[in-house]
C-alpha cells in the first residue's frame, strides 16, 4: 500500500541524486563548450578533472590533503578538549557560569576569520602553528556551547538520584554530566570539523608552503578557475570523510541510546 | 524531647519555595525499622519531607536530624527511590547496580558479587547487560530498587515509586517489596497518594493536611505481617482503617481540590 508513511527507498534517493549530479555537470560542461557561460570564469567539469589528474601526478594532492588534515585534526583535537574543558568548569558552576559566559558570547561575536591575519602574524606566516591557532578560535566556541548546553539539559532527577547513591561532585560530572552531554558534543564536533577546515584553509590562504587552501590560493593568483574549483572539490570529499568518521564513532560510543 | 529512639525525627519544619510554603510546622518522627507511609493530597509537600530526609534539600526553618544528627549534607544512610526513571540510561542494568558501590570505593570482587546477588534478588536475572530503554516499566523498578538496596541503606525514601506501573505491575512489585524489606530492619518512608497501598504496606500511615502540608493524624496499621498485599485488602481492619482514614483525608482532597479551582 502506498501511505504516507512509506519508508525511503534508499536506491531510489541515490540513484535520483546521481542524476542530479550528472546532470547539473553535463549542463556546465555543455555550457562551457557552446560558450554560453565563460570557462574563464566559471571553468568545466573536464578542466576540473584535468587539473585534479595532474594534481595528482605531481603528488600535490598528497602532499597537500596531507598537510591541511594534520592542521585541521590538530585544531580539532586541541579546540574539542578546550572546549569541553571550558564547559566542564563553568557549566556546574552558577556563579562562574555568570561570571565568564557573557565573555564568551562576546568573544563568539567576533568573526574570527578576520584575526587569522592577526595570528599569522604572532604565530608565524608559514608556521603550522598559526593554521592551528587558526582552526582552534573557531573550533573552540562550536564545542563550548554545545557542551555546556548539554550539561545544562541534563535531567535533576538523574543527578539527585546519583548525589543521594553517593557521588562527589566529580562523580556526578563522569556519571551523569559527562554522558548526558556526549551526544551534544558529538553532533557539535561534526559542524566543528567544517569549521576546522574553515580556519586552516584562510591560514593557508593567507600564508603558506603548502596545503589545500595554499593550493587555491596559488591557483588564484594564476587566474586558474579549474584549480580553484578543483581545490574546492578536494575540500569537500576531505570533510565528508571526517564527517563519516565521527558518525562511526558517534555510533559506537553512544550504544544506550535506542534506536530511532 | 526526651532520648525516644527516633532515627528520623523532624520538628517545626517550614519549606518555603519563594512565596510558596510547602511545609509549615511539620513534626515527623519515625522509629527504626518501622514502614511509615505517608499520604496527603497532591502538592501537600509529601516529596519535599522525603528530600529533606534525604539532604536534596534544607528546610526554611525547623530541624531535620537523623539519627540524632542534624542533617546538613546528602544523607549517607539514606536510599532514594524516585517517582521517574532514575536510572542512568547510559549504563547497563549491572553498572546501574554497581554504581552506588563503585562511588564508596569497594573491592571490585565484593561489588560483583553483591551487584550480582541483588540482580537476582529483585529477578532481573539474564538482564545484567541490557540497557534502561530495552526493559519494561516495571523491570525498570526493579532495577531501581536493586541499585537503592545494594548498598543496603539504613532508610530507604519512596516517593510514589509504584505509581506509574499498570495495576497487575504495581500489586507485584508491592509484594516483592514487602518479601525484601521483611526482617530487613530496614526503615521506609513511603511517600503515595494512594490509602490502600499505604495500608497494606505500611506498620503506620501519617495523614497529611492540603498545603501548605502538617501532619493531620497518624494511625497504626496492626495487620498481621508477612502480609499478602493483594489479600490483605479484604480483611475486616484494612476496611475500617480505611474508613477512618478517608474520612480525614477527604476533607483535605476537598480542600485541595476546591483551592486549585480557585486558582484555576
Amino acid at each position: 500500500m502506498r501511505g504516507p508513511t512509506r519508508p525511503v527507498d534508499r536506491r531510489a534517493v541515490a540513484a535520483i541524486q546521481a542524476a542530479i549530479v550528472a546532470l547539473a555537470l553535463v549542463l556546465w560542461e555543455a555550457g562551457a563548450r557552446a560558450h554560453v557561460v565563460d570557462p574563464f570564469f566559471v571553468s568545466q567539469p573536464s578542466q576540473i578533472v584535468e587539473t585534479l589528474g595532474s594534481w595528482w601526478q605531481n603528488h600535490y594532492i598528497l602532499r597537500d590533503v596531507t598537510v591541511t588534515l594534520e592542521e585541521t585534526l590538530l585544531g580539532l583535537a586541541v579546540g574539542g578538549v578546550l572546549g569541553i574543558a571550558l564547559a566542564v568548569i563553568l557549566a556546574p558552576t552558577r556563579w562562574l557560569a555568570a561570571i565568564f559566559v557573557p565573555f564568551l558570547l562576546l568573544a563568539n561575536a567576533i568573526p574570527r576569520v578576520t584575526l587569522i591575519p592577526l595570528f599569522l602574524l604572532w604565530f608565524g606566516l608559514t608556521t603550522i602553528q598559526s593554521k592551528v591557532v587558526s582552526a582552534v578560535a573557531l573550533v573552540v566556541f562550536v564545542v563550548f556551547f554545545a557542551t555546556y548546553d548539554g550539561i545544562r539539559d541534563v535531567d535533576p532527577t538523574l543527578v539527585a538520584s546519583v548525589r543521594v547513591l553517593g557521588a562527589k561532585p566529580l562523580d556526578v560530572m563522569r556519571h551523569v554530566l559527562l554522558p548526558s552531554a556526549l551526544t551534544w558534543i558529538f553532533s557539535s564536533l561534526r559542524s566543528a570539523v567544517g569549521f576546522a577546515l574553515i580556519g586552516a584553509v584562510v591560514a593557508e590562504y593567507f600564508g603558506a608552503q603548502a596545503g589545500v587552501g595554499y593550493r587555491i590560493q596559488f591557483s588564484e593568483s594564476q587566474l586558474n578557475t579549474s584549480g580553484v574549483f578543483a581545490g574546492l572539490f578536494v575540500l569537500m570529499v576531505l570533510v565528508f570523510v571526517i564527517n563519516l568518521f565521527f558518525q562511526w564513532l558517534q555510533r559506537r560510543l553512544v550504544v544506550w541510546k535506542p534506536v530511532d | 524531647m526526651t532520648s525516644c529512639p527516633q532515627i528520623i525525627a523532624l520538628s517545626g519544619v517550614v519549606k518555603t519555595f519563594g512565596g510558596y510554603t510547602a511545609l509549615r510546622d511539620l513534626d515527623l518522627a519515625v522509629a527504626p525499622g518501622r514502614f511509615v507511609a505517608l499520604v496527603g493530597p497532591s502538592g501537600c509537600g509529601k516529596s519535599t519531607v522525603l528530600s529533606l530526609i534525604a539532604g536534596l534539600g534544607r528546610p526554611s526553618a525547623g530541624t531535620v536530624a537523623v539519627r540524632g544528627v542534624p542533617v546538613v549534607g546528602i544523607t549517607p544512610a539514606a536510599g532514594f527511590l524516585f517517582q521517574r526513571d532514575a536510572l542512568l540510561p547510559w549504563k547497563t542494568v549491572e553498572d546501574n547496580v554497581t554504581l552506588p558501590l563503585v562511588l564508596r570505593r569497594m573491592p571490585a570482587a565484593e561489588m560483583r558479587r553483591r551487584a550480582a546477588d541483588w540482580i537476582a534478588r529483585v529477578g532481573l536475572r539474564g538482564f545484567e547487560r541490557a540497557y534502561p530503554h530495552q526493559l519494561s516499566g516495571g523491570m525498570r523498578k526493579r532495577a531501581a530498587l536493586a541499585q537503592t538496596l545494594v548498598y543496603e541503606p539504613e532508610i530507604v525514601l519512596m516517593d510514589e515509586p509504584f505509581s506509574a506501573l499498570d495495576v497487575q505491575t504495581r500489586n507485584l512489585m508491592e509484594g516483592e517489596l514487602l518479601a525484601l524489606w521483611q526482617g530487613s530492619g530496614t526503615t521506609v518512608v513511603f511517600v503515595t497518594h494512594d490509602l490502600e497501598e499505604a495500608i497494606a504496606l505500611a506498620d503506620e500511615v501519617v495523614v497529611m493536611t492540603a498545603s501548605p502540608g502538617r501532619v493531620k493524624a497518624r494511625y497504626d496499621v496492626g495487620l498481621a505481617r508477612p502480609r499478602d498485599v493483594e489479600r490483605v485488602r479484604f480483611e475486616p481492619e484494612f476496611t475500617a482503617l480505611y474508613a477512618r482514614m478517608w474520612a480525614d483525608l477527604r476533607d483535605e482532597v476537598l480542600e485541595s481540590y476546591a483551592r486549585a479551582n480557585a486558582a484555576g
